[in-house]
């Protein structure tokens, strides 16, 4: 009898051992998200017209630039024409924007579904732009803040993340960028090259979870 | 002759006198308003040393090669707690008072709780310095205007996304840093970590 008690205690503290390593684990496995080269998982996500968008919709474009943005974050604002324009110059030659919303709107009402068709229709987005309402498309990216940038290029295999971070490198004022690292990225794809700055920091506002 | 010598002068002398006035009235207008902001410089040289006053309070504008000498890279016998934020950043603001009593509590032990503003050059005197007034900000503040991010955030960690809040604890031993938010008691354990190393 005492055997089983003893036996009983060991496996308690040999179960509970094994589920510690794993719950960080996992928690790794969330935060780390694309790197450069990996092969995208299709998407379905709502737009602000209340249809459903798919990464694989696009299949047939040379690529996509996805943007983690919202309504509420000041740099996303700072960054919001530059977004319209990059869509304008690159939707044209196979290249559009897709903006997707990860904030949970509890924590930001600015970024609830509604406010974000008031914005879309008020600034005449010419892309779709999607909430990720269950909050599960943003980490699979691996996405930390907004703006945050994905380049993927559809080739054989499917989407193939090509370029992570930030659009350029001065979010205060536009007038002053020095380097456009996105449309370098962009323009370096298109014409089948090599992508010289590949990943690129940037600050913007945490994604409210 | 004579006379049109003397209009001349006359014209001259009243140009003069115009032009001393009016910046006259320019200096009045300055001095006005650096009784809430002094600022030693003009915004189109962010690099020189521009310093604002509030209250007491002297918070230096720096660039990030100056922000990585003075503050991030200090090998005495203290322990910098350096958390980067903005008022546009909910989370720091609701973290902040966690380092304002961080603050209180460590330092006479050594330890300097600097926060170092993010906020947008062109906003600093419309947001900054009317928040560190209203929350009387004891912490040492530091505004941070430096555009080029991709340059300077790989610096202060190789681990920043470049997300705010995040912070730096780091002492001439240990270094550690943390993109997150904190309660008041992760915060002061993640500072102990760093004394006790």
């Amino acid at each position: 009898m005492k055997i089983f008690k003893i036996l009983s205690v060991i496996s308690i503290a040999i179960l509970a051992m094994a589920f510690v390593p794993s719950t960080i684990l996992n928690k790794n496995k969330v935060a780390k998200g694309y790197v450069i080269g990996d092969s995208i998982k299709d998407f379905t996500l709502k737009n602000v017209d209340n249809k459903e968008v798919s990464f694989s919709d696009y299949a047939s474009k040379k690529g996509v630039i996805v943007i983690f943005t919202c309504n509420s974050c000041p740099f996303a604002k700072a960054y919001e024409s530059r977004i319209m324009d990059l869509d304008k110059k690159y939707a044209a030659k196979g290249v559009p924007v897709i903006a997707i919303n990860p904030n949970n709107p509890t924590i930001k009402p600015e970024d609830s579904f509604e406010n974000m068709q008031k914005r879309a229709k008020a600034k005449g987005y010419t892309f779709p732009y999607l909430f990720d309402a269950k909050q599960t498309v943003y980490p699979v990216f691996g996405a930390t803040k907004t703006p945050h940038v994905f380049l993927i290029q559809n080739t054989k295999k499917g989407g193939v993340v090509k370029y992570i971070g930030a659009i350029d490198d001065n979010a205060f004022d536009a007038t002053q960028v020095k380097v456009k690292y996105l449309e370098n990225a962009v323009d370096a794809m298109l014409q089948g090259k090599e992508i010289e700055t590949k990943t690129t920091k940037a600050i913007g506002c945490s994604i409210k979870a | 002759m004579q006379k049109i010598i003397f209009y001349f002068i006359l014209t001259v002398l009243l140009i003069g006198i115009v032009s001393c006035d009016s910046s006259s009235k320019e200096n009045d207008k300055t001095e006005e308003t650096s009784h809430q902001v002094i600022q030693t410089n003009t915004k189109t040289k962010p690099k020189e040393n521009v310093v604002y006053t509030v209250g007491e309070k002297k918070v230096p504008q720096m660039d990030f090669s100056e922000l990585e000498r003075k503050v991030l890279s200090q090998s005495n016998n203290k322990t910098y707690v350096v958390n980067f934020w903005a008022t546009w950043c909910a989370p720091c603001v609701k973290e902040l008072p966690h380092f304002e009593a961080l603050n209180a509590k460590y330092k006479d032990k050594n330890v300097e709780v600097i926060l170092v503003s993010l906020d947008f050059p062109d906003k600093v005197d419309t947001q900054l310095v009317p928040f560190i007034r209203k929350k009387d900000l004891q912490s040492k503040v530091i505004f941070l205007n430096d555009s080029n991010m991709n340059e300077w955030i790989p610096k202060v960690s190789k681990n920043w996304s470049g997300a705010i809040p995040a912070t730096l604890i780091y002492n001439k031993e240990n270094r550690t840093f943390y993109e997150q938010s904190f309660t008041f008691e992760e915060l002061e354990s993640a500072l102990t970590k760093t004394l006790i190393l």
